[in-house]
């Protein structure tokens, strides 16, 4: 009965997706989109969570096939939290990272899915890794990844210009995920946001950029907020 | 982590041992080797909605292998605890083996810690196992409950994906009931809004698809407790037997009747005492 023809690479429910994180001084944006998608013509939710805290200052987005994704998460969350209680402190936002890429590298045969992972730490304060599906750990001032975000590249470049403030960091994410939702036929729904500094998580935002309603950002338009 | 003896002890990290049986297994049937057999598929549509004091689960009755129904009044609503249910779409055997076990772990974790069972503990479990097994298990499900924490639907997928979600058809028929549930649902519906929408849902799948039919089944989870209400609605389209295939004594005339006497010769007799060992 199946109605639905697999996509070759991923099978079963797929995060083709926008995800990005963007460091200011003082902290992190993380952000994504908030569709799933099964088979590359049936969207499975129209508001999934793509951002998953593994600690209390860093995140992770995720992008591929979603078991994997979040099976690596929820290993990767059990290891940081024992890790935390050994040392007996906060850890690294690098820890969580290359936590993420030993599993992503160790078993790069039989998953495939790739994660940003961002947050702040006393030793270096805010960061942003790329963690690639075969276990590439890069880090970034920003970084974007996911389907959409070969549709955007050009922009992120261009608008991107370190010792942003936090707000206008904001809106070059939300303008980035709105462009690339536009365009990407797998990625869509809301804008997740989630803003990390010392104090903590700051708010976790649902801009509300679905393009069917009223605040609508054109894809074609270069957003001016 | 200190009741270790729920389940299988948690290693770290993951185990891919499945994944190499599983290529085995599908080059082989491939060569003609091994021929897998085919599972009787569900062929389903099953409903869930979260409402103003809990969750209400829905599924049709029809099991089919092929063409033929296989199982008319099927009961695709699974117990779990006390407070979850689990509907179940896909392979038949699987959804019934997974909930079963998933339903046994729960009770001994019951048991032993002397809680009852949160849903999210039961996704967790469910998402570990199917990960495991990589795909292999066919059952998508849809598990509902009502725990200390509020009431909650969430789906598990066959690959082990997890989603956390206010209503949510699936099965074969989840395209018609998803369009009704995403035409209708409110947050907070009360109880007969929330039950005439999951019925209407399973209904639009049992019209629109042919691998779903025949009743529909409800169950009502809130605080106090469960209300499985099975069948909602009868299918109106019962075939009732014209006639009786019954045959009375006397239908068949006897024509003739032999006797014939068997003769026994008695070779040899023994007989043993029997020990019966009581005080006296």
């Amino acid at each position: 009965m199946n109605r639905h023809s697999f996509d070759s690479r991923v099978k079963g429910v797929s995060l083709g997706t926008t995800i990005l994180a963007v460091k200011f001084a003082g902290g992190v944006i993380i952000g994504s989109d908030s569709r799933a998608s099964m088979g590359g013509s049936y969207v499975s939710s129209k508001v999934i969570n793509k951002l998953v805290q593994v600690h209390d200052r860093i995140f992770c987005c995720m992008s591929g096939s979603l078991a994997d994704a979040q099976a690596i998460t929820r290993a990767a969350k059990f290891q940081l939290a024992f890790h935390s209680i050994q040392m007996d402190e906060p850890p690294l936002v690098m820890a969580a990272a290359s936590i993420m890429q030993e599993l992503c590298y160790q078993h790069k045969e039989e998953l495939s899915a790739g994660f940003i992972t961002a947050g702040w730490d006393r030793k270096k304060g805010p960061q942003v890794y790329s963690v690639s599906m075969g276990g590439m750990l890069v880090s970034q001032p920003f970084t974007i990844g996911g389907s959409g975000s070969t549709y955007i590249y050009g922009y992120a470049d261009a608008k991107y210009k370190p010792g942003m403030t936090r707000e206008e960091c904001q809106t070059f994410a939300v303008n980035a995920l709105a462009l690339a939702m536009g365009r990407d036929n797998v990625s869509g729904g809301v804008a997740h946001l989630a803003i990390i500094s010392e104090k903590g998580e700051d708010m976790k935002e649902d801009a509300d950029r679905a393009l069917s309603q009223s605040r609508c950002v054109m894809g074609n338009s270069k957003a001016k907020e | 982590m200190a009741l270790s003896c729920v389940l299988e002890p948690a290693l770290s990290g993951f185990n891919f041992e499945n994944s190499t049986r599983n290529i085995v297994l599908e080059n082989g049937s491939e060569e003609g080797k091994i021929k897998a057999p085919k599972p009787m598929k569900t062929g389903t549509t099953i409903a869930g909605v979260v409402y103003k004091d809990g969750v209400v689960l829905g599924a049709d009755t029809r099991a089919t292998s092929d063409e033929v129904v296989a199982d008319k009044m099927c009961a695709k609503i699974h117990y779990i605890a006390p407070n979850i249910y689990c509907c179940g779409a896909g392979t038949a055997a699987d959804t019934e083996k997974t909930t079963e076990m998933l339903s046994s772990n729960l009770t001994i974790f019951s048991m032993n810690s002397g809680r009852n069972p949160r849903v999210v503990m039961a996704v967790n479990i469910l998402q570990d196992m199917l990960f495991r097994y990589r795909g292999m298990i066919g059952a998508h499900l849809i598990l509902g409950g009502v725990d200390c924490t509020g009431s909650h639907l969430y789906t598990v997928g066959p690959y082990g994906s997890m989603d956390k979600v206010p209503y949510l058809a699936m099965g074969s028929g989840n395209l018609p009931a998803m369009g009704i549930l995403e035409d209708r649902f409110k947050a907070n519906m009360d109880l007969e809004e929330a039950k005439s929408l999951v019925s209407d849902a399973i209904h639009a799948g049992i019209m629109s698809d042919l691998g779903s039919g025949n009743n529909i089944d409800l169950c009502v989870i809130t605080k106090e407790g469960v209300d499985y209400i099975r069948p909602h609605k009868e299918s109106p389209f019962n075939y009732k037997r014209q006639a009786k295939y019954k045959y009375k004594p006397g239908t068949t005339p006897v024509l003739t009747k032999t006797v014939t006497q068997v003769e026994l010769e008695l070779l040899d007799e023994t007989v043993q005492m029997m020990e019966t060992a009581g005080s006296s």
